[in-house]
């Protein structure tokens, strides 16, 4: 397709829907009903291309497939594409969940829409773009350019302490993002390239691993959070915009567990290995910490915000643990992560556009108004829950089980998540959905419609088949991670042997 | 094929019910699930017969789960004996509440939704006795968990309902977090979470220790004991019971079918499935005698003062179970699977008829408020006396069998488990005589003696209940709850008369059917299950170490221990005759006399307030601490609300010249200009 492959394909169709956008020109209700439907159109093409991708991509190959390498900045960092069995799903799931974040901004944004679309599908071609780029500074400006659309989308369509909110989340992210790039630089000077398959060919030495390893952990902990850098994400979820919400717990919380996966612990593996046992103990902590935390909160969003965190304590306690129990579990927690937090955070929206609270308390007995918005909200409720037969169990059981293997004391805790994310999750649907509809301004409080069904059945399904079925995704991961952990293995042997000579 | 129906029927059901409720009307709901379970029950029994007095193992693939590095999950069914009395045991249950529920909720606006879930906890359930590895048993066990949770919070107006379904759900959480850790060390242990490639490994793993939380265990107890724990929590066992009673918030048919004939047992099967690890680890199965004999007994105690009709039967459930873990400990699983699928007619039958009694008196709980019932329902009368004899093991009813034979290899496990087993032959017999006076104290309050219900009663009502039992705050627990249930009736169950009336036939037949159970089902089934049939139809579905000749042995005890619990049946019912028949004011005075005992046996033991104490609180404590102080004082003030004050600061003074808005980038700056200069003065300081 004019000398681009399908992987450009993905970036631009959303930046032709943006420009599009842009040059709509008229009277305001057409340019803002334009705009929607420009965007949705844009969204949905781009997932139409992404399954097509799919059709083509082999998850037994172990390796890069659909590369491109265009020539950018110099012979030694080029605009180089490609994706491998780690990195597709998201891919996909990115191109999946965008046509529903447009669809549920479809009336509550109401003030410059047009911004608004373009600025998600901008966002939209930066998050594939930290998927597929092959070439470190590609990555680094996509992973850093994400924020911007983000930090934008939170402080303008925010809630009322959006600027808190964005100010904090901008701060955070920034340490990390300084300190990345000057890992990028030295990893340049010693390497002499960015080119990420080189990279990951290539042997760092022992110390230099371990500065690099932090400096890494330092952009990517933040990103997913990990405790005790978390503090960014309920802030920010609570102001965001719905469907920025669902963007940031589905897809961008997953850049920093991509980051682990496709960075840290393949390239520099005896660091890894070295600050395992850190990161088990930042997970762990998390997981019963902010479980802890979710359960006495007043805020619905913020409830689920903490139950991200504490769920993504199971994806960096299963990566570190180098089983591939684990690690197919972390991945397959993050991608079942983004399809349930993100449905979690639409039926959030659903209420809050009729009700415009967040408050806990300013709900209750919805079931006797709202029968299906009760049971889909059961749904991804339990699947929160990790309910054996829906997405959430999956994830969560392998992790588990690849921590009991690595370190049974690290499973003990973490298993005590299993009891109390039971406890927050349904006494928060207690305290919504059941008991007597008593207070009067949800009187009339109407179900879902029918676009709200459209958004919201499809993900009830895919959450139900990919628990009884997960093998579509989960083996899409099984070729990379048996490839890392062997060249992990060998990674770590060269290191003991090499060390054994210099004795 | 056989199987697959029988197992996916109920789903189907579910499916239809739940999706179509709204189209097919709460009538289409109900016949379509009713037939399918109907059909299913019928099919259960032709299995049963195949597999049990045939040759029937097979295991059938379905499809496959996950597969992780060495992990391999399938979907699949392992179908043997025990499997095959499960299946009948649960569909013949499931189907006759079922159709008893088309009378009992006749009244109730969301039927169909009722429908679906009970078609729903029957597949689950299903799932998870059919279950060919430990993952699938998982589904099953939160599966029936799910369904549970949604029937016991059925009337979800009721934040009594509410809360109970969320303890129901979180405590079996409790049990499921070891029953998960047993799973990580089945499979680290034998690589494998699929019961045919487990079992021929156990034997070569006696002498492996394995090292957890500080300490060196031997694999096989530990693998055993936290799996243990998962059945704990499932079969509402001590420490872990506390669910159990609150559980009856939910509609009467749906505590008959799950909480005291199909889900609850559970744990039990579970045990008997994973014989060949139970028998391998001593240590844990005397952990398992101790755990069931505390919980017969410590539930009959409970039992006896309590005036819920509905907890009475809960907590003989309770105790119940813990005689069949008993069995289990002692190595006769056959005897604890025999009560298992006694247990689940009588059992059901008593449920089944209380509710018939609740119905009659248009959703009245409190015994308090009935008496002389038998003139106006005779049929429930009747049943409620099989169910009863049953129960306490009157001679050639169901529980006689199975229950004396429990008793009796308790006494016979003295020779080789010592302590634990002496422990566990007196607190069961001691347990079988409460359980013969709490029985029939239930049955003379509601069905013998004066009224106590009607108009003209009311004044005398008002009475009893204050000389009887307004000691003690749960007695006015006990009152609220009545009142909420009253006032749900009062909203759907208008222009009644008050007057006691006969359930309807489709409430009735069920009644006859597991009447017929409760008396046949000990006599018919006696050989096969722990008698001279046991090889030819156990096969190789329950394992015995060569050592273990339990079965045999508990047929050669004394005559005085054949007859204890028969002794203590009649002591019982002695006891209830005459303080509830005879001398009726003397449970008052009792009560009066001992108040410090009445209490402590009226509020359970103190369970739930101490668990309240040592667990909710501090948690809701802790976390709102970790929030308000850990995430909001010290990380945010440490981090960005700490910086960004700084930087204000700084802007505030140093950049006076620049008006308008600073830009991010801009703070970022001057934040790293300040830690220069922070640097350079600590330095150079």
């Amino acid at each position: 397709m004019f000398g681009f492959g399908i992987l450009t394909g993905l970036l631009i169709l959303p930046l032709v829907g943006a420009a599009f956008i842009l040059t709509l020109r008229g009277d305001q209700a057409a340019v803002e009903s334009n705009a929607r439907y420009g965007a949705l159109a844009a969204t949905v093409a781009t997932f139409v291309l992404a399954c097509f991708a799919w059709a083509k991509f082999d998850p037994a190959n172990p390796g890069f497939q659909m590369v491109e390498t265009h020539a950018w900045v110099s012979d030694a960092i080029q605009f180089k594409l490609g994706v491998d069995g780690f990195s597709f799903p998201f891919v996909v799931l990115t191109a999946f969940l965008m046509p529903f974040c447009i669809l549920a901004s479809w009336h509550s944004i109401t003030k410059r829409v047009r911004e608004y679309m373009v600025a998600f599908l901008i966002l939209e071609t930066l998050m594939i773009g930290v998927f597929v780029a092959l070439d470190l500074v590609l990555f680094y400006l996509f992973f850093e350019g994400g924020l911007i659309p983000m930090f934008l989308i939170i402080g303008i369509w925010g809630g009322k302490r959006r600027v808190y909110a964005s100010y904090k989340f901008f701060l955070y992210t920034l340490l990390g993002s300084v300190l990345l790039l000057l890992a990028l630089m030295a990893m340049y000077w010693h390497a002499g390239t960015t080119d990420i398959p080189t990279l990951l060919a290539h042997k760092f030495p022992a110390g230099m691993q371990t500065w690099l390893w932090l400096a890494f952990f330092a952009s990517f902990a933040v990103k997913m959070p990990m405790w005790p850098v978390h503090t960014w994400l309920p802030d920010a979820h609570v102001e965001a915009p719905t469907a920025g919400s669902v963007v940031l717990a589905a897809i961008m919380l997953k850049m920093g567990g991509y980051g682990f996966i496709r960075f840290s612990i393949p390239m520099f593996p005896e660091a890894s290995a070295y600050f395992a046992s850190f990161v088990f103990a930042l997970s762990v902590i998390a997981i019963v910490y902010t479980s802890l935390v979710a359960l006495m909160q007043e805020d619905i969003k913020k409830l689920i915000a903490y139950s991200s965190v504490a769920h993504m304590g199971f994806v960096t306690m299963g990566l570190f643990t180098l089983t591939p129990q684990g690690i197919q579990g972390a991945m397959f927690q993050m991608v079942s992560h983004g399809l349930v937090s993100g449905a979690l955070f639409l039926c959030v929206g659903v209420i809050y556009d009729r009700m415009h609270t967040r408050e806990i308390s300013a709900y209750g007995g919805l079931v006797n108004r709202m029968p299906v918005y009760a049971v889909v909200f059961m749904v991804f409720t339990m699947a929160n829950v990790g309910l054996p037969g829906t997405a959430g169990f999956v994830g969560e059981f392998l992790t588990l089980l690849g921590a009991f293997r690595a370190n049974p004391w690290v499973a003990f805790i973490a298993c005590s998540g299993v009891i109390l994310s039971a406890a927050y999750a349904l006494w928060l649907y207690r305290r919504v959905v059941f008991g007597e509809l008593v207070k009067p301004e949800l009187k009339d409080i109407a179900d879902l419609d029918r676009r709200e069904m459209v958004i919201l059945i499809p993900l009830v399904v895919l959450t139900v088949w990919y628990g009884i079925r997960p093998g579509t995704i989960l083996d899409a991961f099984a070729a990379p991670t048996e490839a890392l952990i062997k060249n992990y293995q060998a990674a770590l042997t060269a290191a003991k042997t090499a060390m054994l000579v210099v004795q | 094929m056989l199987y697959k129906l029988i197992v996916f029927l109920p789903l189907v059901g579910f499916l239809i019910a739940g999706l179509f409720g709204r189209l097919i009307g709460a009538r289409g709901s109900e016949i379509v699930t009713t037939s399918l379970l109907v059909v299913s029950a019928v099919l259960s029994w032709v299995a049963f017969f195949n597999v049990g007095f045939g040759a029937g193992t097979t295991r059938i693939q379905v499809a496959t789960w996950m597969s992780s590095g060495g992990l391999q999950v399938d979907w699949a069914f392992r179908v043997d004996t025990l499997t095959v009395v499960m299946l009948v045991v649960v569909n013949t249950v499931s189907s006759l509440v079922h159709v008893y529920s088309i009378g009992y909720m006749h009244e109730d606006p969301h039927r169909p939704r009722f429908f679906a879930y009970l078609s729903l906890f029957t597949f689950a359930m299903l799932m998870l006795v059919t279950a060919d590895n430990l993952l699938q048993m998982f589904f099953g066990w939160e599966g029936v968990g799910l369904a549970s949770y949604l029937l016991i919070g059925f009337w979800y107006q009721k934040p009594s309902a509410c809360a109970a379904a969320m303890k129901a759900f979180i405590v079996n959480r409790v049990g499921d977090f070891g029953f998960l850790l047993g799973i990580f060390l089945v499979f680290v242990l034998t690589g494998s979470v699929a019961f045919d490639t487990i079992f021929p490994q156990i034997a070569g793993l006696t002498e492996k220790t394995f090292r957890f939380l500080g300490y060196d265990w031997n694999a096989l107890t530990l693998t055993a004991l936290l799996l243990f724990m998962g059945a704990m929590g499932k079969s509402a066992q001590f420490l872990l019971h506390t669910w159990l009673p609150d559980a009856m918030e939910g509609p009467t048919p749906v505590s008959a079918l799950i909480h005291a004939a199909t889900m609850v047992t559970a744990g039990v099967f579970m045990v008997a499935r994973l014989s060949p690890i139970f028998e391998y680890a001593p240590v844990a199965l005397t952990v398992v005698i101790v755990v069931g004999a505390t919980t017969a007994f410590f539930a009959a105690t409970v039992g006896l003062v309590q005036n819920d009709i509905k907890r009475v039967i809960a907590y003989s459930t309770c105790s119940q179970l813990g005689y069949m873990f008993v069995a289990l400990g002692v190595g006769a699983y056959s005897a604890g699977v025999f009560h298992l699928f006694t247990h689940a007619f009588f059992k059901a039958l008593l449920f089944l008829g209380a509710g018939s009694v609740i119905h009659a008196m248009h959703h009245e709980q409190d015994m308090r408020n009935m008496g002389g019932l038998r003139k106006h329902i005779p049929l429930t009368a009747a049943a409620m006396t099989i169910g009863t004899l049953a129960l306490t093991g009157f001679p050639l009813f169901a529980g006689y069998f199975s229950k004396d034979a429990i008793i009796e290899s308790a006494y016979a496990a003295v020779a080789h488990k010592g302590f634990a087993a002496s422990y566990a032959y007196v607190l069961l017999v001691v347990a079988a005589c409460m359980t013969s006076f709490y029985s029939w104290r239930l049955y003379f309050m509601t069905f013998e003696g004066k009224p106590r219900w009607g108009a003209d009663a009311h004044a005398s009502h008002a009475h009893a209940s204050h000389g009887h039992a307004s000691h003690g705050h749960a007695a006015h627990g006990h009152d609220d709850h009545a009142h909420a249930a009253h006032a749900y009736d009062d909203h759907q169950g208008h222009g009644h008369d008050h007057k006691p009336h006969e359930s309807p036939l489709v409430m009735l037949i069920p009644l006859a059917v597991l009447s017929l159970g409760a008396v046949a089902a000990g006599f018919a089934f006696k050989g096969a299950f722990i008698g001279a049939g046991y090889d030819a139809f156990w096969k190789a579905s329950l394992f015995t170490g060569k050592d273990n000749h339990i079965l045999h042995e508990m047929h050669e005890v004394p005559k005085w221990v054949i007859w204890s619990p028969f002794v203590a049946m009649l002591i019982g019912f002695v006891l209830a005759l005459y303080m509830y028949v005879l001398r009726p004011g003397v449970p008052g005075k009792l009560a009066a006399a001992n108040p410090v005992l009445y209490r402590f046996l009226l509020n359970k033991w103190y369970f739930d307030e101490i668990y309240d104490f040592l667990f909710v609180k501090p948690s809701m404590w802790i976390g709102k601490f970790l929030w308000k102080k850990g995430d909001g004082f010290v990380i945010d003030g440490m981090g960005p609300d700490g910086i960004s004050a700084r930087v204000v600061d700084v802007t505030n003074r140093v950049v006076r010249l620049q008006t308008g808005y600073l830009y991010h980038y801009a703070f970022a700056m001057l934040m790293g200009v300040a830690g220069l200069v922070t640097w350079y003065l600590v330095a150079r300081g």
